[in-house]
């Protein structure tokens, strides 16, 4: 090993190993063995950490310690000798005029410590002015040598006062270093290998990864995104209601028809044509085509009697029905219009089955817009046709849904839909927010609505929907429903978004359903 | 379900009261949360608790509200069909009943004593404009500040609601100790109406009135329910002193003060039954307040034909239910004199029948809502308490089935995500502009709907394709890292004249590369793996090819035609750069967008 490679890392760190093996189990200090090395503590740090890079090969403990090292001018005496040492050395025998002695670099400090070292002595009357002259044949140059010991790491052999004495010139300051104490490691050997970064196929083909080393991964960082297409978070949300309704055993209504008449809109529903939802401000009407052409007639005739006149038990709107506004297009203001059309489709068989339907679909409004609302959202509604359902039954059912969600505490208030009777809000407490929260609409269809249909007089439908939006923007964190739904979403949320699990915790529901402030029911 | 998402503002009417009075008429005090769940039981919703000065101030700003009242005021949210409950009176008497602190009272209609009824007469030009009329008397009444407010309020309620905006009812109220009937209901040209409008200091001819109005804040909404019939409405006295001009304004003639003591009601409109609910309503609410409590004086209404009516109405129905229909309906099992009891508790006065066999329910004249069976069995179980009924599964069994269209778009959205494409949600409405110009194609040669009253030009047409949404979502995240590889499968609306509705959805896939290079490689390979995904060869006989086509989207001699299941299903290729340049971008760009009906 040529003495160039004894500074090279790797060789370094061997060295290093090998003292320390000679050290045995209570190992050794980092200033000690660099001193023994004869290398700058710097170095033998990076032997160190280069050493500790490879796992368990050593245990190196940090330590603080005090030091006594060189100062630049130390060094130079160490080089050149002291001040003192190198005036004595530049007066030849016949003398130096002490002008002269003056003009060299160490001329000052070294003539006034020669002088009191009486090493050179002062002639005043020479002629040609003061010279000075050797006073000793030869000098010992203490200082040089007190510093030598230091640079050599052997600064403790100094007397106290020496080290004082040398500091005040200067020559010598003290230091607050780090160090390590440096013990073998549970892998310790006194060869080191060289670092793999990675296993290659090279290494499988050959076997040699057995007695490689690799480099150690640093597993604070981030790993690299794999490459995919992202599902859009709503829709998301959507298969698993899908999932839950046909978890319950319910039928999927065909819900693709955005355009629809007033007739199964509003009209089949027992909703009057005076009813402020079937206003312009409220409802998109159709330009082109503007109107139905097509209905059961019979059944139109039942509808027009049952709002006109009443009947089936029931008072009816007694208004004038007109046709004309019943086929008025529209876009469809809610999937119920679907639910509507099923039924009927339901009272035509022959003989009447029970029936469980569900849609998760696109319905709209032409409302003010704002943060919460738009003029299209997705509506999610279940329907149960039988004979003999109750009000407890449409309770249960909706406590089986949204136990799904992960609901578990629901509140039932009265309320009032113009095509169900009785009518219930269901409300959920929220934790977080301390309080009862809308969580959907429900009811039993009305008589006025199911007996022109035609279906049997003992059957009954309970029925119940919610937004799709609502639950997933608090879901997701969503303020602001454009970026969530439409051309403006943000696609980096849409990367980035989670799994839709509903019933996954209680408390990821929670706060999924719940309304606080400035999100309202879309 | 229309309420189930949204609950508009037309839906709920809001009715403010102030919490002293409303604690006074209850004779009791509650804290707010005793009277939030008072209000959720009988299905009412407190919806704020706020004051004048809460309310100015959040509107205007603090500065304004200075010196405004800080009486507390309870904002309460009463079903749309309940137009009893739109008062405090109302609500006062609905829920001393429901609590059963009071008996509900029964309201009577009374000739006035010395026969001279007052007469309202129908003349026949009303028949083209407005033609029905109801009327009333409010006798010996005695107001208040907090009264008179109460019966202004209510009449504004109404009009919001039951009324649509005075459209189909308009009310008017008069001092009747200031006009001497009979009165006449007549329609006459606007130039030949003329009076001094409530609270106006001079007379103005029907024409300077709806001019006067037209900047009203609150005025200028109705006056086109009248604007342009030839003939407006009017009411007069026996001395030509004007009434009111329905649903306009009233004279300030007769305008009603706290010291009024007799207040003629009337009522004109288009819906006879709706006028004879409002009426009903609003004198049942506050002949409270006259000597002879809950009475009514009635008046006579004249036809032109001759036919006569006597109103208000004030009818109370008799309905019989069978206990076992309510107890079977709610899923409960209470006896017939238990269910009539509460059946009582909500107004509904009740008693047990025959054997038991049946519970006679008298609907007053105050509950228009109950209209069939149903009405009756949700107010048993309303007093029954919702959250007392007994949660059951029903036994209805029932195998589930996909919507096939829809089983298949999940399949498809799932591997067209893992083939390493985004999915957007897009807006099935879209302008004109999206459609066609954007395009280069001409909105008559697109299938397109059109909406009649779209608000903005946002909503002017509904999609014929899934392209625009894609190429805007892109416009709106062009800081994204490209590539961009978006997909969407959605609904597309095209006319179609053998549906009913002369429409149809047709279910589209769209697929969109944005990126420094065309790529229409990556597009191409999509289509294959689509194509591979429905089992669907590259093959002429019975797989699918591509052939070259021209489409003004598209770059010429970049775009092709996709032909699958013997049928054109879409085209593919590179944007035309006016198409890129139109939608805002600046890479080009290459798309895909198929019909998947066929592959069902």
């Amino acid at each position: 090993m040529s003495p160039a490679m004894a500074t090279d890392g790797p060789a370094l760190a061997e060295l290093l190993l090998q003292r320390l093996e000679r050290a045995g189990g209570g190992g050794l200090g980092s200033l000690e063995a660099a001193a023994a090395l004869g290398l700058e503590h710097q170095q033998l740090v990076g032997a160190v950490k280069s050493l500790q890079a490879l796992g368990e090969v050593i245990e190196a403990e940090q330590r603080s310690s005090k030091r006594w090292e060189l100062t630049p001018e130390g060094k130079e005496i160490v080089q050149e000798g002291s001040h003192e040492a190198r005036v004595f050395d530049s007066i030849p025998a016949e003398g130096l005029p002490q002008s002269e002695l003056m003009k060299l670099p160490s001329g000052k400090v070294g003539f006034s410590k020669a002088m009191s070292n009486k090493w050179v002595r002062l002639d005043k009357n020479a002629d040609g002015g003061p010279r000075v002259f050797r006073a000793v044949e030869s000098v010992q140059d203490l200082v040089r040598e007190k510093l030598q010991l230091v640079q050599r790491g052997d600064a403790e052999s100094l007397e106290e006062k020496d080290k004082n004495e040398l500091k005040k010139r200067k020559l010598l300051m003290e230091v607050n270093i780090k160090t390590y104490w440096i013990r073998k490691g549970s892998a310790f050997s006194t060869t080191v290998t060289k670092q793999e970064t990675d296993l290659t196929p090279e290494m499988l083909a050959s076997g040699s990864w057995r007695d490689l080393k690799f480099k150690a991964y640093n597993f604070e960082a981030l790993g690299i995104m794999p490459e995919s297409g992202h599902l859009h978070p709503l829709l998301k949300v959507r298969t698993q209601f899908r999932q839950i309704f046909l978890e319950m055993g319910f039928t999927e209504m065909p819900t693709n028809n955005f355009i629809e008449s007033s007739f199964w809109n509003f009209d089949a529903l027992f909703q009057p044509q005076q009813h402020p939802a079937r206003d312009q401000h409220d409802t998109f009407f159709l330009q082109d085509p503007a109107e139905a052409t097509d209905f059961p007639t019979d059944y139109l005739k039942r509808v027009k009697k049952i709002h006109s006149q009443g009947g089936y038990g029931s008072q009816g709107y007694k208004y004038d029905w007109k046709l004309e506004e019943a086929r008025k297009n529209i876009l469809r203001t809610h999937t119920t219009a679907v639910s509507a059309r099923m039924l009927y489709r339901l009272a035509q068989q022959e003989k009447f089955t029970p029936a469980k339907y569900f849609s998760i679909d696109r319905v709209f409004r032409n409302e003010t817009l704002d943060a919460t609302h738009l003029a299209e959202f997705h509506q999610i509604e279940g329907v149960v046709a039988d004979y003999g359902l109750t009000l407890g039954d449409l309770m249960g059912t909706l406590r089986e849904f949204f136990t799904k969600l992960g609901i578990s505490q629901l509140r039932f208030k009265p309320a009032y839909n113009p095509y169900t009777e009785p009518s219930m809000e269901v409300f959920s407490y929220h934790r977080g927010l301390q309080k009862w929260v809308e969580v959907g609409n429900s009811g039993i269809f009305r008589p006025e609505m199911l007996l022109p249909m035609g279906l049997p007089e003992g059957v009954s439908v309970i029925a119940w929907g919610l937004s799709l939006e609502r639950p997933t923007m608090i879901k997701y964190g969503i303020n602001n429903i454009r970026e969530l739904v439409g051309h403006k979403v943000n696609l980096q949320m849409v990367y980035e978004g989670p799994l839709c699990r509903l019933d996954a915790c209680v408390y990821t529901m929670e706060p999924m359903l719940a309304q606080p402030s400035g999100v309202d029911a879309t | 379900m229309r309420n189930v998402t949204v609950a508009q503002a037309s839906d709920m009417p809001t009715v403010s009261v102030k919490r002293e009075l409303l604690f006074q008429a209850l004779g009791r005090r509650y804290t707010d949360e005793e009277f939030d769940e008072l209000c959720f039981d009988f299905g009412l919703e407190l919806d704020e608790i706020t004051s004048e000065k809460d309310i100015i101030s959040k509107e205007q700003g603090d500065g304004k509200a200075e010196g405004a009242s800080d009486i507390i005021i309870y904002k309460i949210d009463v079903p749309a069909n309940r137009y009893d409950l739109l008062c405090l009176e109302g609500l006062v008497r609905g829920l001393q009943v429901f609590k059963e602190r009071i008996k509900a009272p029964r309201y009577k209609r009374i000739m006035p004593a010395n026969g001279g009824v007052q007469r309202l007469i129908i003349t026949e030009e009303t028949a083209q404009v407005r033609p029905h009329a109801v009327a009333a008397v409010l006798r010996n009444i005695t107001f208040s500040k907090d009264r008179y407010d109460s019966f202004i309020d209510l009449q504004e309620k109404l009009h919001q609601n039951i009324c649509r905006k005075r459209a189909l009812v308009a009310i008017g109220t008069h001092d009747l100790d200031t006009i001497s009937g009979p009165f006449t209901y007549t329609a006459r040209p606007p130039s030949e109406i003329r009076f001094k409008p409530l609270n106006q200091s001079k007379e103005y001819t029907a024409s300077e009135i709806m001019d006067l109005y037209r900047t009203d804040s609150q005025l200028k909404h109705y006056l086109h329910i009248i604007e342009n019939k030839p003939l407006y409405p009017v009411i007069y006295d026996s001395n030509g002193v004007v009434l009111s001009m329905p649903p306009i304004i009233n004279g300030n003639h007769t305008k009603i003060s706290l010291n009024t003591r007799n207040v003629f009601v009337e009522c004109t409109a288009t819906d006879i039954t709706k006028a004879k609910i409002v009426l009903d309503i609003l004198v049942t609410m506050f002949s409270e307040y006259c000597e002879k409590q809950f009475t009514v004086e009635a008046a006579e209404v004249t036809y032109h034909n001759g036919k006569t009516c006597i109103y208000p109405e004030l009818a109370y129905r008799r309905e019989k239910v069978k206990p076992d229909l309510i107890n079977k309906k709610i899923g409960i099992s209470e006896t017939p004199s238990s269910l009539a009891k509460l059946l009582t508790r909500m107004c509904l006065k009740s008693h047990v029948t025959g054997n038991g066999n049946n519970i006679e329910i008298e609907i007053p004249p105050t509950r228009a809502d109950i209209i069939h069976a149903c009405d009756i069995i949700e107010d048993a179980a309303i007093a029954y308490g919702y959250n007392n009924i007994q949660m059951t599964i029903p036994k209805t069994y029932t195998i589930a089935n996909q919507f096939p269209l829809n089983k298949l778009t999940e399949l498809l959205r799932q591997d067209l995500a893992a083939a390493g494409f985004t999915e957007a949600l897009t807006f099935a409405l879209c302008s004109q502009e999206d459609i066609a110009d954007k395009l280069g194609v001409d909105i008559s040669s697109t299938k397109a709907v059109h909406i009649a009253n779209p608000k903005t030009a946002e909503f002017q047409v509904a999609r014929t394709s899934l392209l625009p949404g894609l190429l805007k979502t892109i416009a709106a995240n062009r800081k994204m890292p490209l590539p961009l590889k978006l997909f969407e499968i959605s609904d597309i609306v095209v006319k179609d004249s053998t549906k009913d509705v002369g429409a149809r959805n047709q279910r589209n896939l769209c697929a969109i590369y944005y990126n420094k290079n065309p790529g229409f490689e990556v597009i191409h390979g999509l289509l294959d793996r689509v194509m591979q995904l429905l089992a669907v060869p590259p093959s002429k006989e019975s797989g699918y090819l591509i052939k070259a086509a021209e489409d003004s989207a598209f770059f010429p001699g970049r775009c092709a035609e996709i032909f699958a299941k013997g049928q054109s299903i879409g085209k593919l290729g590179v944007l035309h750069p006016d198409v890129i340049t139109k939608f805002e971008l600046t890479m080009p760009c290459s798309a895909l967008e198929i019909n998947i009906e066929p592959f069902l």
